[in-house]
């Protein structure tokens, strides 16, 4: 049986009469891609900063690369990486300096982060960019260097919140060249977009709807399921029922 | 005459060191649903401002409804529509405020022209005494439409009205838009979804400041030069690694569950045999299709030729 890197039982969120996440419950394994979709306003971005240490829920357990979603919030942000599409990088310091700030904030030794930060600049083409501000960079390069800056502490588990959004088709493909990678070595990644091509990359799937998990599994197991051609059909079916819509 | 027509137009930013739209030309017919489409950081919003008058051009020049977009920018604010991509929209403001505050702006009445919102407005009204600040996405959206209509203008800009939007908001979207049309309003839109662009009756697509191509997009797909396979096997990504390396293999991307590929200098390549090479090589579970190509693959392609 493989590793489990979260594990999530009946966690509910409520904000007053509102229940925002409601009694969801799954496990992600060790080197998963787990993709988590939803219509706006399904409980997403809830039930993400509760696993991310940054919310504490109502109810229910989960645990985040074995860390105690209630007790052990701290422990939990030192073994995830984070990026999003609104925030990943500083515009204004350079490449090397948003790596040795990040490095930095995750606590690895300077020398440590010197040597790697080397090596990621030149795997990543980024030599002659290297003294450049970020906000000089192009976007697809900066959501590459953001998921590279994510896993730069080697994580348990990364979450990327709609990593691609607004990205060209080609930078699009690469930077899932690069999450297929990271799994490879073993970093769990959990994943929320709005590209339904992008969920046929998963290995799982969830749809969230009005903040319950209302599918769980393959996609192309849910293809079979929903009768669908594509996951565009999945999501389509499952969430234009939704009561609820939100950011 | 064509409702919106761009000549050569450049715009640069930053004293000339950063190239936004370069040398863009092209024309927009009246009552046209035309959609620019292309990633952030393109060149699209710069068009949009530069067509709504906010922005001057370096050169060229653009006209809207037969109007200069820099001598007679007076005429073409009081005929046309613009949905920025960010909410743009009073938050303090109630829901029947902004709507009022907006019609207020352009010298009419929000009855005047109530058929042309009613069937939008109508599903945020429940709302109508909620502020902006305070709506759901898919809200704010409907109200940012209804706010560029409500002086019933002759064209209609939206700048990425679908962005970050979930499809099931996006679809309701776009059924909008092609009631809009009915009524003879000029929709120029842009979106970097290139799974919209099948929706739009022409559409340009667009990259690092450049037009590659403006057609409908039947002939668009129609020009891509190659034949164009969909394959997968029970490995992904050994296939996508073992077709990658492979020097008879021209392009090789991921398009969902399948990868599509072209190949260098087979004119004939037969699924059959593409089936029959990869079993060979132990991929189980194989399936090849020869497959019409998409908006995507022509974009990827023109990209890639650029």
């Amino acid at each position: 049986m493989a590793e489990k890197v979260i594990e999530c039982r009946e966690l509910t969120k409520q904000f007053g009469d509102f229940i925002a996440v409601n009694k969801i419950s799954f496990d992600v394994m060790k080197g998963e891609i787990f993709g988590f979709l939803g219509a706006n306003g399904a409980g997403k971005t809830t039930a993400m900063r509760i696993l991310c240490g940054l919310s504490y829920p109502s109810s229910g357990t989960a645990a985040v690369a074995g860390f105690d979603v209630y007790k052990q919030q701290e422990s939990i942000k030192r073994n995830i990486g984070y990026m999003s599409q609104k925030f990943s990088l500083y515009e204004n310091l350079t490449v090397t300096e948003n790596i040795e700030f990040f490095g930095g904030v995750y606590g690895l030794p300077m020398q440590e982060i010197r040597r790697r930060s080397n090596d990621l600049i030149r795997t990543l083409g980024l030599t002659a960019e290297a003294k450049k501000l970020v906000g000089a960079l192009p976007l697809g390069w900066k959501q590459k260097l953001a998921f590279s800056v994510a896993i730069f502490h080697r994580p348990r588990i990364v979450f990327l919140d709609e990593p691609t959004g607004g990205v060209d088709p080609v930078t699009r493909r690469q930077f899932w060249d690069m999450i297929y990678e990271a799994a490879a070595s073993g970093i769990t990644i959990f994943v929320t977009t709005h590209y339904m091509d992008e969920a046929e990359y998963c290995n799982r799937v969830t749809v969230m709807v009005d903040g319950k998990v209302e599918a769980l599994d393959t996609p192309a197991r849910l293809k079979q399921q929903y009768q669908a051609d594509n996951m565009d059909e999945v999501f389509y079916r499952l969430a234009r029922g939704a009561k609820r819509s939100a950011d | 005459m064509s409702a919106v027509i761009l000549d050569h137009i450049t715009k640069t930013y930053e004293n000339g060191k950063v190239t936004a739209v370069d040398d863009v030309s092209l024309e927009v017919s009246p009552g046209e649903l035309f959609g620019l489409i292309g990633p952030d950081g393109a060149g699209k919003t710069s068009v949009f401002r530069i067509l709504t008058t906010l922005l001057l051009p370096e050169k060229g020049t653009a006209s809207v409804l037969g109007f200069d977009c820099v001598k007679n920018y007076r005429e073409i604010r009081n005929r046309v529509g613009y949905m920025p991509g960010r909410f743009s929209l009073y938050q303090d403001l109630t829901v029947a405020e902004n709507l009022h505050f907006f019609a207020t702006l352009f010298g009419t009445t929000i009855e005047e022209n109530y058929t042309l919102i009613k069937d939008i407005y109508e599903q945020i009204k429940p709302f109508s005494n909620r502020r902006a600040g305070k709506l759901s996405g898919g809200m704010k959206q409907k109200l940012a439409l209804c706010c560029a209509l409500i002086h019933k203008p002759e064209v209609l800009f939206l700048d990425e009205p679908t962005t970050g939007v979930d499809v099931v908001s996006r679809k309701e979207f776009w059924a909008m838009l092609q009631q809009l049309k009915q009524q003879g309003i000029t929709i120029m839109v842009s979106t970097p979804y290139m799974d919209e662009a099948v929706l739009c009756e022409r559409i340009a697509l667009i990259q690092a400041g450049r037009i590659m191509s403006v057609d409908t997009p039947e002939k668009i797909i129609d020009t891509f030069p190659a034949q164009l396979f969909a394959v997968k096997a029970a490995d992904i990504y050994r296939l996508l690694t073992d077709l990658r390396n492979d020097p008879a293999t021209e392009s090789c991307y991921t398009f969902g569950e399948y990868l599509h590929i072209t190949f260098r200098g087979h004119p004939d390549t037969n699924p059959q045999q593409l089936q029959e090479w990869l079993e060979q090589r132990g991929h189980r579970n194989v399936a090849v299709k020869q497959i019409r190509a998409t908006i995507e693959d022509s974009f990827i392609r023109l990209m890639n030729e650029a």
